[in-house]
């Protein structure tokens, strides 16, 4: 198994059901996107930061949410500075910083199995529709599973191919990893069948 | 769909995920980092065809809200959607849709060349086609501006597109999956 960006905790926020998180993270993202008063958007930058706070986390945990975004939105505020001037920057910047740390704050405080739960159970009606929700409980649980066995396996093909003194590059690792990846998706498909 | 397929629409979203580990290459002229996580849509279409392709992407992106760090970089979660650059997180669905369907097309004279075609319309064309508007859409930067500055990833995803092809097309002769659901539909 690998480890989800959930931060266990015990907070409110890590207590709420991730059904109405998700609702409220909806919500608060169309609120965001139609906010065009920059005092609307300081003021809801100050309501995350308390809800980081009352979640237990500090600026640090906030600044690694914003900081994978943080090159193209300095590219993008910049174009808004130009085109539009620096309040509609400062603005611009201001709400997506918002929007990300509040889905952000969804992830660190909801368990990864949690969120598949809930996904489910908003799935579950569509099955009358034909929608096969046990198959991608399947096939999520099953992805989930092989992360780490193919990363296994790719550190094994690199080893064996720089013991043979030849330097592995990405086409000469991926076709056998492929072949090999296909021929046991027979058996473990056969497996489970069997099982069930 | 049987067991099967959901075997390997899960193998290649996994997959997906390890290929997003390799170290990134570095294009010392660009100054853009190249990972190689973008062949996954690629081949999942190229390898498993345009319906399976695309379902592992899309259980790429289920993982990936849901909080798995499986993005290069080890980034995850909802904050992804969040960013404006989703579009190429999600067009990646479309891209495999799209790639698969070529292939599909194409499938019994298959060679590199037209492998690497299908993998250019729907790794790159489709995929900017999706992500280059989304950022438009969401930012309010106009579109010529958005696509200037997505450009400079381009030739890395050209030779992404080369990688794939060859993957393709070695992988249709050693183990060929298309086929049979193909004569099926």
């Amino acid at each position: 198994m690998i480890a989800g960006l959930y931060r266990a905790g015990d907070s409110p926020l890590h207590r709420t059901r991730p059904g109405l998180k998700l609702l409220s993270l909806a919500i608060a993202g169309t609120a965001l996107l139609a906010l065009s008063s920059l005092w609307l958007a300081g003021a809801a930058m100050v309501l995350i930061f308390g809800l980081y706070c009352l979640a237990g986390f500090g600026l640090r945990t906030m600044i690694e949410q914003v900081r994978p975004a943080a090159f193209i939105l300095a590219i993008l505020a910049f174009a808004q500075l130009w085109l539009a001037g620096p309040s509609e920057a400062l603005l611009f910047v201001t709400r997506f910083a918002v929007l990300i740390l509040a889905a952000g704050l969804v992830t660190l405080t909801t368990r990864t199995s949690d969120l598949v739960t809930a996904l489910e159970v908003a799935l579950s009606p569509l099955s009358r529709f034909g929608l096969n929700v046990s198959g991608i409980s399947l096939a999520i649980s099953l992805a989930i599973r092989f992360i780490p066995a193919i990363g296994q396996i790719l550190s094994e093909l690199r080893e064996a191919q720089i013991a043979r003194g030849r330097k592995p590059t990405v086409l000469t690792l991926v076709v056998p990893m492929i072949i090999r990846l296909l021929k046991m998706a027979d058996s473990i498909a056969e497996a489970i069948d069997a099982r069930s | 769909m049987s067991t099967r397929d959901i075997v390997l629409i899960a193998l290649f979203t996994a997959l997906t995920a390890v290929l997003g580990a390799f170290p990134p290459l570095m294009i010392p002229a660009l100054g853009v980092p190249v990972t190689a996580q973008s062949l996954g849509p690629m081949l999942a279409g190229g390898i498993l065809g345009a319906k399976r392709g695309a379902l592992s992407m899309l259980l790429f992106n289920v993982l990936i809200a849901v909080g798995l760090p499986i993005l290069a970089g080890g980034r995850g979660g909802l904050a992804v959607y969040a960013g404006p650059s989703a579009g190429f997180i999600l067009g990646w669905i479309a891209a495999a849709g799209v790639t698969g369907l070529i292939v599909e097309r194409l499938w019994s004279g298959l060679n590199f060349v037209t492998a690497f075609i299908a993998s250019v319309i729907g790794g790159i064309v489709v995929l900017y086609g999706i992500g280059v508007p989304w950022i438009t859409a969401v930012t309010g930067t106009p579109l010529g501006k958005t696509f200037a500055g997505s450009a400079v990833f381009i030739p890395g995803d050209l030779a992404k597109a080369g990688v794939a092809a060859a993957a393709i097309v070695l992988i249709k002769r050693a183990y060929p999956m298309i086929r049979h659901a193909h004569s099926r539909s």
